[in-house]
């Protein structure tokens, strides 16, 4: 018989006003962006040219050199950033479409919102042989069109959220079938540019890509949380949440919109890394061991594990050698099949 | 079982400030809730037509009727779960669908059929969750939610229970902490659908005199949907029988339950007979030989 | 947990018509019919039409015309339509029931997956390039994936959930190297890109002839199974108390669905979802019977597969679309609608 001791602290004005936490998920939220901070840092610094914690912290600061204020200002920082920024809407947008399917493999890799960005990459790499911004639009407009495509094909007086996960694989499927048929289409040099960008890499990202998901991630960011409490509730069922005075649909379809934003916009940027929509989430819930969505703990993570993969991958095999995609499907592979083997041994599946 | 409340009048609820002389004067009918004229349909299939409905204030109303009769589907419409196609379910005078969400929560509570306990959460979470509409960003926990959802787990008996997982409970703790719940959401109005499915006897009559309480000493209304004639003979103020999504009858338990009247709603024959505990009518169906015999 | 509307919704079923039986036989010989006349359409149609009477000189009168050589090699790749087709079919729906999960097809365990990883290993370190050396290195990776996830995630009393889990985990490490192979190494790349989409165009004699022998035995293993899967389609305990041994059939089942696909995607490729969409298809007018939906599965799932594989010959005349991703093409849209027409309860 397990009993739990939630360590939630209250804080309450005369006023009336009183904000609730859990001091777990407040420690493990802190953990991973000091974790993820010290990651950055650390990759910052490595590279052809490594420098040390202490000379990026200090270049950080404006005292650096000049040869290591560009290296790490203009090269290395906006990567890292990308990194970050992209890791937190991955983590955010998987954390908010599995809470909304109530499905932990409704993630934007299962529903074909990757593989519908990859067909817009693929579009502009193969057909139209456009540039790396070019790509990052195409890939923006594929994410999206698929998006809406698939919410309104699931849309049926209300999205349920099995359906949502069906015809997100019916859609995905399709949008699989045309990569394929591009690919096959591309000469050999565009179809090694196309599954470079297919992996998800971080190679070359700059501060123009910074600043447009910086952007989105400062307007959905705060407008997802503001809706958290509604969706918390939505986990008991849209009866359950329906009688407790949360507009589910409304709810429902604002997160979808916001997931989907995010997700595209991620995939633009850095292409369709796997697996960190699928595990951020869950590994942020093991870790917080609380239930409901766990939003800003699915953030951190993402974050976290973005950024550490892309070190991880230019430490085993050398900079630029692997793109950081490669490591994060290994690495979702190995954590489910930890997942599995835990689970089992636990009796839990 | 359940404890009594210290002074019986803590869980009870408070009436809404904001709806005060300005719904009093919109009000068309006497009753808080009621269904005028609904059809209520799952995509193309019509389930009632031209169903109309009054739940008497501070009532316990039950619901009975064969299966698919539409006693459930009428209970979500009650409960604006189901938009009716026609018609309209006014509460407090205005049509449920146009009032806001919250308000509507913080007077009516449901207990739907189905609800699904996320995993990993404690049963203080679960029934803290019910604080939801009394709550916005800025006003996340107060102390008249905490003391609210120590007084409904009281009430429920599963006070005890507080830091274990939902998940791990039986059937019949399980229902109670989904009550306790629902009575945390403090509403005037409590809509339950088929509370006691699942449940062995015990466990359903720890529930229904749990409602009985409610119903009595906190002067809540209540409306129930209940497979078990008996069990809605004893415990309702006022029945309402349904056989094809139309009313049949409706009234004390008393006054309309006859072996006639069960016949025609149930196609059953029986006997009606005085509960020895409480007077109230008790079906007792006919013997199968005597069935057999007549229908042949 | 998802059922969420009412009982008296679920409650109604149509009686059985007493005459089903005899509508169901007759429907599975209409199948029939037409699995013939695709064939055949199959056989007639490509970048070069060929009239009926020359299709019926080139099968039954080999001269060695112009028209019987195309004849020829139409004839092995609709062979090989024929037989994928069927056991893509049959693998799906015995995966669907196996797991109890209508999703379930062979990607989704993992066979794909080490299909592809098994072609890419063959190219890149064995120096393999042509269809005919893929073959036993895509059924040796597809046969291997399967006993792992099995033994992962079934061995002891497998759930659906484990099993599924236990392929995406298998298929998201396999890919990860995959696209690492694919990004180091151009020719692995340029063969690979071909290969996974999946197509019939590169059928020989050769190719059925090594396939055949496992797709013979997986069909008539999973046909035999039909009876103990309806019994586990009800669920663990009450599949125990008809006397369905679970272990066994499950054990079974997961052998003739792995042999089944694995031989189909040695053979052309991985082809996407005629597993996964025929057995819909065909519950919807046979009822969750097995012993209905094996056979249905088995003759519709070749017309799937060979009518886009014509379809895929006229569409883009004189190239030709390949049929994985016709498949696709046809089938995500229908499985949506099916998707959407069912009610919630059912989902």
């Amino acid at each position: 018989m397990r009993t739990a001791v939630r360590n939630t602290r209250t804080l309450r004005t005369p006023g009336g006003l009183s904000v609730r936490a859990d001091v777990r998920v407040l420690a493990v939220v802190g953990a991973l962006l000091l974790a993820t901070a010290a990651a950055s840092v650390v990759l910052i610094g490595t590279g052809d040219f490594p420098i040390s914690f202490g000379d990026v912290l200090r270049t950080l600061a404006g005292n650096g050199t000049a040869g290591q204020d560009f290296i790490v200002n203009e090269l290395r920082l906006p990567r890292v950033l990308v990194g970050l920024l992209v890791g937190a809407s991955l983590g955010l947008g998987g954390a908010l479409f599995q809470s909304v399917s109530r499905n932990p493999l409704g993630s934007p890799d299962v529903l074909g919102l990757s593989q519908g960005a990859t067909s817009g990459a693929l579009v502009v790499i193969v057909l139209l042989s456009g540039s790396a911004a070019q790509v990052t639009v195409g890939a923006l407009i594929g994410g999206l069109v698929t998006g809406l495509a698939i919410y309104l094909l699931a849309w049926k007086q209300g999205v349920h959220g099995y359906r949502l996960v069906l015809v997100g694989i019916g859609v995905s499927a399709v949008v699989t079938a045309v990569n394929g048929y591009l690919l096959t289409k591309a000469d050999l040099v565009d179809a090694t540019r196309a599954v470079v960008w297919m992996t998800g890499s971080l190679d070359g990202r700059d501060w123009s890509q910074v600043w447009p998901l910086l952007a989105l991630c400062a307007v959905l960011v705060p407008l997802v949380l503001a809706n958290a409490r509604g969706l918390r509730m939505m986990e008991m069922g849209d009866d359950v949440s329906n009688a407790l005075g949360v507009r589910v649909e409304r709810v429902r379809m604002l997160l979808m919109v916001a997931a989907v934003l995010l997700t595209a916009a991620a995939t633009a940027a850095a292409g369709p890394v796997s697996f960190v929509a699928l595990t951020a989430p869950q590994l942020a819930r093991r870790l917080t061991r609380s239930p409901g969505p766990n939003l800003v703990p699915s953030l951190s993570m993402g974050a976290a594990l973005l950024v550490t993969a892309d070190w991880a991958s230019q430490r085993a095999f050398g900079a630029d050698q692997l793109p950081v995609g490669v490591v994060t499907g290994v690495l979702g592979g190995v954590y489910l099949l930890w997942l599995l083997v835990t689970e089992r041994r636990a009796g839990r599946i | 079982m359940t404890p009594e409340p210290e002074d019986g009048s803590d869980l009870s609820v408070t009436p809404e400030s904001d709806e005060s002389d300005e719904s009093d004067s919109k009000r068309s009918t006497v009753n808080r809730l009621s269904a005028e004229n609904v059809t209520l349909a799952y995509d193309q299939r019509v389930i009632a037509e031209q169903l109309s409905v009054e739940i008497p204030d501070n009532s316990f109303t039950v619901i009975v009727g064969p299966n698919a009769c539409g006693k459930s589907t009428l209970l979500r419409a009650l409960s604006r779960m189901l938009r009716p196609s026609q018609g309209r379910v006014l509460l407090d005078g205005q049509v449920i669908q146009s009032m806001p969400a919250k308000k509507v929560a913080r007077t009516l509570g449901l207990l739907p059929q189905s609800s699904i306990a996320p995993d990993g959460i404690t049963v203080g979470d679960l029934v803290g969750r019910g604080r939801y509409p009394h709550q916005g960003i800025l006003r996340q926990w107060s102390a008249e939610d905490e003391r609210v959802v120590q007084e409904s787990m009281a009430r429920t008996g599963v006070a005890e229970l507080a830091d274990r997982y939902v998940d791990e409970l039986s059937g019949g703790q399980r229902q109670r902490v989904w009550i306790a719940m629902a009575l945390a959401q403090q509403t005037p109005l409590l809509l339950l659908d088929e509370p006691t499915t699942y449940l062995d006897i015990q466990h359903q009559i720890d529930v229904l005199d749990l409602c009985a309480e409610l119903h009595e000493e906190q002067g809540r209304t209540l409306v129930a949907v209940l497979h078990d004639l008996n069990h809605a003979a004893r415990y309702a103020t006022h029945l309402i029988a349904l056989k094809g999504g139309r009313v049949v009858a409706e009234g004390a338990p008393n006054d309309i339950v006859t072996a006639e009247l069960v016949e025609e709603v149930f196609g059953l024959r029986c006997q009606i007979i005085d509960d020895p505990e409480t007077g109230t009518p008790l079906v007792v169906p006919a013997a199968r030989k005597a069935r057999v015999t007549t229908t042949s | 947990m998802l059922v969420d509307s009412p009982p008296e919704q679920r409650a109604e079923t149509a009686p059985a018509p007493p005459n089903r039986r005899a509508i169901r036989a007759l429907g599975l010989l209409v199948s029939l019919a037409i699995l013939l006349l695709v064939a055949l359409a199959s056989i007639a149609i490509g970048a070069k039409e060929l009239p009926l009477d020359q299709v019926w000189h080139g099968l039954f009168h080999d001269t060695g015309t112009y028209g019987d050589v195309v004849v020829d090699a139409r004839l092995s790749r609709t062979v090989l339509g024929l037989l994928a087709g069927a056991a893509l079919g049959l693998s799906g729906a015995v995966l669907q029931a196996l797991t109890r999960n209508p999703l379930a097809d062979p990607g989704l365990l993992g066979i794909n997956a080490g299909a592809s990883a098994a072609v890419v290993t063959a190219i890149t370190y064995f120096g393999v390039s042509t269809l005919n050396g893929y073959v036993w290195f895509a059924f040796l990776g597809a046969a291997a994936v399967g006993a792992l996830v099995w033994f992962l995630g079934g061995s002891r009393g497998a759930t659906p959930v484990r099993l599924a889990l236990a392929g995406t985990a298998i298929s998201a490490a396999l890919y990860g190297y995959l696209q690492a192979v694919m990004i180091t190494d151009d020719a692995a790349l340029n063969k690979l890109r071909f290969w996974t989409v999946g197509s019939l165009a590169s059928a020989s004699d050769s190719t059925i002839a090594q396939v055949l022998p496992f797709l013979a035995a997986g069909t008539l293993l999973a046909l035999g199974l039909a009876r103990p899967l309806n019994a586990v389609a009800m669920g663990d305990d009450t599949a125990r108390a008809l006397g369905a041994n679970l272990g066994r059939t499950r054990a079974l089942a997961m052998l003739a669905a792995t042999v089944l696909c694995g031989a189909a995607t040695a053979a052309c490729g991985p082809i996407a979802f005629v597993g996964l969409m025929v057995p819909h298809v065909v519950r919807s007018f046979t009822g969750p019977d097995l012993r209905w939906i094996l056979p249905y599965a088995t003759v519709l799932s070749p017309v799937l597969l060979l009518g886009a594989d014509v379809v895929g010959r006229i569409v883009a005349r004189p190239a030709e679309l390949q049929v994985g991703i016709v498949t696709a093409i046809i089938g995500g849209p229908v499985f949506i609608l099916l998707v959407r027409r069912r009610r919630t309860a059912q989902l």
